[in-house]
């Protein structure tokens, strides 16, 4: 009855005899083991709901590893640098996706990391504090508004506020660069890294304003005390010391924009093609499972797009996995500093 | 006067790098400010009472709600809340009370790697787990797509809000006879309540207006529906269809479907800061 009742590790006032005989002194004792045994009944559920999200982990991959399974054995490695993607013909190749996803992170990167790091360090450095808390609200709340309801206003605002305001004093000043050549229609690159930039900013500025709240402010200090202005000591002190961080904070961004999906289908173009200008419409993997998942006739072609799925989630793993990694280093730096003081 | 010269340079250039971050910080601002000016000038001349109560008109036609619509999002957040919060939940406890050792580490680490998966690869891993299996596009999928997405972000919030808990109060309840799992759940759990739900009411904003996760459980309906194995419409499908439609008419709906979404969110995006303000005014 009482074996099994307590674990290596539970502090017990009896101590039980080998085997699970009763301990002697019975009177005193039961209570408090009946009260570990619901001390124990309440790590082990707590423990069984928490392996649940590993467990889960496991099975989304294996699931989408079985299901990518027909299209790796057919295609290997070609899939990833091949461009032909014909399901008539039943042969795959993602690498026009493969650009577009990246090319698309990378120009919403460009444009998100500055006005981030804007955020971030006017709102920690430079703001009188009535500003900080309603504006790092209003630039959550960015991250607030669903992906669709971007989507929605990409389409109709931000496409022809780029046709009219944009891109026409683009193509005067920089044209003759290949990156702006042809017809701007709408639906381009640049309309789905705009878009991604803007969903991007309020992620990048929460994490980097975090790291920069960490910096001590004996850092500050010391600049501010040799004389630096108030510029010269963010720039020498503050913002070296959060580096690592700042780094993390932009990989994370840089993983959300990867795996972005709703905006960027609706207004980047859908077009299995690798092109240099960033006028011309694209595609990113996200959106051609979004856009062809429900029209895959045969199972091969479903398989392809379960490939491209399992590729999109295992770089989204990397980047945050070591995003993650770098903003816990300079975050335990930071408390380690902080108590040394 | 050189060095005077130096100085005064040096001040300048520090005067005009600060206005340049804070000109930065405004524009970064400034598309939620249109955005939201957009979706109040475009949608709200379309809401009246009949968009609330009645269903989508055939296409082509005019006139038409999103009744279905606002009942199916109510329906899949539930249904995500009833099997995500009490997994999320619990894992987030364990983690506070029970995750020093290696697999707190890894739960940990999987909680926040998972927190960035891509939701529309968790779509395609509800169709394979729940729609491939019965045959059919379902509620129930969708809501378990959205459960899936919700658990990471509850688990770390609540680990967070337990942690924050004095350790005085745990020793004060042990030292006066309480069970360790009665510690845990009446004294830190409860103490913590107000910032639990917080972080779950924060999870349940970013949800609501989910669409990809959705696009191949829950499919959409044009039909009112609340039956957990048949396709549901929510707002956020019905947001996708109507926009990237042929019809200005839809084009109208969805602004104004937009705007019904985003106060929903905006809503419960300040319950979860008043209930937070709520905490600090007793703490």
């Amino acid at each position: 009855m009482l074996s099994g009742a307590g674990g290596p590790g539970e502090v017990r006032l009896a101590v039980p005899g080998p085997t699970g005989t009763p301990p002697p002194a019975a009177a005193p004792v039961i209570p408090l083991q009946g009260r570990n045994r619901a001390d124990r009944a309440y790590q082990i559920s707590l423990t069984a709901l928490a392996l649940a999200l590993p467990l889960l982990l496991v099975v989304l991959v294996g699931e989408l590893a079985t299901n990518a399974r027909p299209a790796i054995e057919r295609f290997g490695w070609r899939f990833l640098w091949t461009s032909v993607w014909d399901p008539v013909a039943e042969v795959y190749g993602a690498a026009p996706m493969i650009f577009g996803t990246l090319a698309s992170s990378l120009l919403a990167l460009l444009l998100a990391v500055p006005l981030a790091l804007g955020v971030a360090i006017f709102l920690t450095e430079f703001a009188p504090r009535w500003v900080r808390q309603p504006v790092a609200f209003l630039v959550e709340l960015l991250a607030a508004i669903p992906s669709v309801v971007y989507g929605l206003w990409g389409i109709f605002v931000l496409i022809p506020f780029l046709r009219s305001a944009v891109v026409p004093p683009l193509k005067a000043t920089l044209g003759w660069t290949p990156f702006l050549e042809g017809v701007f229609y709408g639906n381009s690159l640049l309309a789905g890294g705009v878009i991604l930039a803007i969903m991007i900013v309020p992620y990048i500025a929460a994490v980097s304003r975090e790291v920069l709240l960490a910096v001590p402010a004996s850092q500050r200090e010391a600049a501010l005390g040799l004389g630096a202005t108030r510029w010269e000591a963010v720039w020498t002190a503050v913002l070296p010391y959060g580096r690592a961080g700042i780094i993390g904070a932009i990989m994370l961004g840089l993983g959300r924009a990867l795996g972005e999906t709703m905006a960027v289908t609706m207004v980047i173009g859908n077009r299995h093609d690798i092109g240099i200008s960033v006028l011309q419409p694209a595609y990113t993997m996200a959106a051609a499972i979004a856009n062809e998942f429900s029209e895959a006739t045969t199972s091969l072609y479903l398989s392809a797009l379960f490939e491209v799925g399992l590729i999109l989630f295992v770089v989204t793993v990397v980047v945050n996995a070591l995003a993650r990694l770098l903003v816990w280093r300079v975050a335990r730096g930071a408390a380690l500093g902080s108590r040394a003081l | 006067m050189s060095v005077r010269a130096r100085v005064f340079r040096r001040r300048v250039r520090s005067m005009v790098l600060t206005g340049v971050v804070a000109g930065l910080c405004a524009l970064a601002v400034l598309p939620l400010l249109f955005i939201l000016g957009d979706l109040v000038a475009k949608g709200a001349s379309s809401i009246d009472w009949s968009f609330f109560t009645r269903n989508p008109a055939p296409a082509g036609e005019s006139g038409g709600g999103v009744a279905n619509a606002i009942v199916g999002t109510g329906i899949i957040v539930g249904l995500a809340c009833l099997i995500g919060l009490p997994i999320g939940i619990g894992a987030g406890i364990y983690l506070a009370e029970y995750g020093s050792g290696r697999l707190g580490w890894i739960v940990r680490f999987v909680a926040d790697v998972m927190n960035g998966t891509p939701s529309i690869v968790v779509g395609i891993f509800a169709w394979t787990f729940i729609v491939k299996p019965v045959g059919r596009f379902s509620a129930l999928a969708g809501g378990v797509a959205l459960a899936i997405l919700m658990l990471p972000m509850i688990a770390r919030t609540t680990e967070e809000m337990v942690r924050l808990v004095p350790h005085s109060l745990r020793e004060a309840a042990l030292a006066l006879g309480y069970p360790r799992w009665r510690t845990s759940l009446t004294v830190i759990v409860r103490t913590a309540l107000s910032g639990i739900v917080t972080g779950c009411l924060v999870a349940v904003a970013r949800i609501a207006g989910e669409t990809a996760p959705l696009l191949f459980t829950a499919l959409g309906n044009l039909n009112f529906s609340t039956s957990l194995t048949q396709p549901m419409q929510t707002l956020s499908l019905q947001i996708y269809v109507y926009a990237t439609g042929p019809f200005d008419e839809w084009h109208r709906l969805a602004w104004a479907a937009a705007l019904v979404l985003m106060g929903l969110v905006l809503v419960i995006a300040l319950l979860a800061r008043w209930v937070t303000r709520q905490r600090y005014g007793a703490s």
